[in-house]
């Protein structure tokens, strides 16, 4: 028991967030385990969003608990930040700035050194093939190609956990495939995965998913522990059943 | 420190970048300066004069030929009838009218008493106004004229009169562009260290790129300083560049220091960028951001004492110049220039923009938040 609570990385417990009269989350509580790719599913509106900002520490949260990589998100909001990475909704690297500039820039603000930064930006351009362009603006490329990058820049600094919120949405289904082998070879690295996403093939890649209905966890277990629970063929069925029971318009 | 050198390095690259920018860093002032001293002239030149001369005499037209033979007045009517005249006043052919009346040099002669009739187009207050007194102090000297003509061979002192005689201090030739381009020098300062901070920051925010930087362990003061400093070296820049166009086009060297302006322009514009950051901390996209921006930019222009003087301005409006950071650089800066103040001299407006930069800074720093 202790070994495994060793770990977790990721513990909530009841954490909400009002706005006015409005819920925006409803109590959710789940744990998350190290190197775990854990999908967070959900219709437009179900609070997913929310709930990723309160986890990252750019929201403060109403009531409840959280823990991030062992630190808590009212006290030591600034140590969580150190150990995460989040690639948001918008794409959101720096357009006006070659690829390179972004790499160093993002590198200096967590504090990496010149060697780290050198090194790790050597290896990064090979690996996404980006050596020859390294010095072309990022708003010259392709949306597949930022989000590689923009998911490589999160975990740049080597966090324990990144923070993927919706990071394959508008993207073609190779680049969604290669993006997703960036993924894996992360978790090898020992980084947690915490992705929320629409694409219900992508669901089935992670170990563990859940699906938020109207601010609430409506189901959480494995891909396959849900479709026999559910007696279902597909996440997307069950996604679509629960879904289907929301009262929030759109 | 590390994490600052990181963030200012990314704040240069952009602006640097953005090539559209720093021409107009550098064009704006150079072209406000060569524009604006000449448009904004108050000097007024080439009033056009309507005579009524009903009298045709000799003094009469010694008169008209004193206010033709100023650069104040061009004649563009002589008329008889006082019918022909108004007319060309309501054809805007005419700001001012004389009309000299039937017995003028008669009376002038005889009863040493005679009147003058001067009717002013008003539509500009400011141009009917200043073109009377100069008639008045035409008539005043021709009046002269002909009392000492009058009076002296006579050797009679009669009547005492008071000479005034004055001098314009600090600006001798009472040169309109002396005024002008200081406060000019000021509005250029402002337009670079508010509006291009308030807009840069809304845009981080409106790309998504500031909730990246959220996230991230930059601390809160590394990007506030990551973000003026940048601004506030750009503000001093425009102020060099500002000062050498001055020089070259109107050969205005300050009076006082240059270490006097650049002491002052630092601690403004450390002001003026607090400002910024708190005004963009209340928007949301560039749109609002450059609508707040202008709204407080108007106020601070025409409260800031740039064109109108602050001392026509009524009570009320006096009050509200004392709130606006712009009237005391404008103020310093004049003082500077052509008073030659030295700091003692000017240290309620160091004192006071010392106040303000504390607290917009205090302001800035209390509503900008990375955590909602």
């Amino acid at each position: 028991m202790i070994k495994s609570s060793e770990n977790i990385v990721i513990s909530v417990n009841e954490l909400t967030k009002k706005f006015g009269d409005f819920t925006a989350v409803n109590r959710i509580s789940f744990e998350v385990k190290e190197s775990e790719i854990f999908g967070f599913l959900g219709a437009n509106g179900a609070g997913k969003t929310t709930a990723i900002k309160m986890l990252i520490g750019i929201l403060k949260p109403t009531s409840g608990k959280a823990n991030i990589a062992g630190f808590d998100i009212y006290t030591e909001t600034e140590n969580v930040k150190k150990n995460i990475g989040y690639m948001s909704q918008k794409f959101s690297l720096y357009e006006d700035l070659t690829i390179s500039e972004n790499i160093n820039f993002f590198g200096g603000i967590y504090g990496l050194s010149d060697d780290e930064i050198k090194n790790k930006s050597e290896e990064l351009l090979t690996k996404l093939k980006f050596n020859e362009i390294k010095n072309n603006l990022v708003s010259s490329l392709p949306l597949g190609w930022k989000q590689k990058l923009a998911f490589s820049l999160a975990i740049f600094h080597s966090p324990k956990i990144v923070f993927l919120d919706e990071p394959t949405s508008g993207v073609d289904p190779i680049t969604r495939r290669q993006f997703w082998d960036l993924i894996y070879e992360a978790t090898n690295n020992g980084i947690t995965v915490f992705v929320t996403t629409h694409y219900m093939d992508e669901a089935e890649y992670c170990n563990r998913i859940s699906i938020m209905v109207d601010g609430e966890i409506e189901a959480l277990d494995s891909p396959i522990n849900l479709k026999d629970k559910f007696k279902l063929n597909s996440i997307d069925d069950i996604f679509y059943l629960l879904a289907r029971k929301s009262k929030r318009k759109e | 420190m590390r994490q600052l050198k990181f963030f200012l390095k990314k704040e240069f690259q952009q602006i640097l970048r953005n090539k559209l920018l720093v021409r107009l860093i550098v064009a704006v002032p150079i072209v406000q300066l060569i524009i604006l001293p000449f448009a904004a002239n108050y000097e007024i030149q080439n009033i056009k004069l309507c005579v009524i001369d009903n009298d045709k005499s000799e003094y009469s037209r010694k008169l008209i030929n004193k206010f033709t033979s100023t650069n104040y007045f061009i004649l563009t009517g002589y008329f008889s009838s006082q019918k022909e005249a108004l007319h060309y006043l309501e054809k805007d052919k005419a700001d001012l009218i004389i009309e000299i009346p039937k017995s003028f040099e008669n009376d002038l002669i005889r009863e040493s008493e005679t009147k003058v009739f001067i009717n002013a187009n008003a539509i500009n207050g400011q141009t009917a106004g200043l073109a009377v007194s100069y008639s008045n102090a035409i008539i005043r000297d021709f009046n002269n004229d002909v009392r000492i003509e009058w009076i002296q061979p006579m050797r009679i002192n009669s009547i005492p009169t008071i000479e005034i005689s004055s001098t314009n201090w600090f600006n001798p030739k009472m040169n309109y562009k002396y005024f002008i381009v200081p406060g000019l020098m000021v509005l250029l300062v402002t337009l670079v260290g508010f509006l291009l901070t308030t807009i840069n920051i809304v845009k981080e925010k409106e790309d998504g790129t500031i909730e990246q930087l959220n996230v991230s362990p930059l601390k809160k003061h590394q990007f506030i300083l990551g973000k003026l400093i940048p601004f506030w070296i750009i503000g001093l820049v425009v102020l060099t560049i500002a000062q050498i166009v001055s020089f070259i086009l109107y050969g205005i060297v300050p009076a006082g220091s240059y270490l006097t302006i650049y002491l002052f322009a630092a601690i403004y514009l450390v002001a003026l960028l607090g400002f910024g950051l708190f005004v963009s901390t209340l928007a949301e996209t560039q749109q609002q951001a450059m609508f707040i921006a202008y709204f407080f930019m108007m106020i601070f222009i025409l409260l800031g004492g740039l064109f109108a003087p602050i001392e026509n301005m009524p009570d009320w409006a006096q009050f509200l110049t004392r709130l606006n950071p712009v009237s005391y650089f404008i103020e310093a800066i004049r003082m500077i220039i052509l008073k030659g103040s030295g700091i003692n001299e000017l240290s309620k407006h160091f004192g006071i923009i010392i106040l303000f930069a504390l607290i917009f800074n205090t302001l800035a720093i209390y509503s900008y938040h990375k955590t909602k």
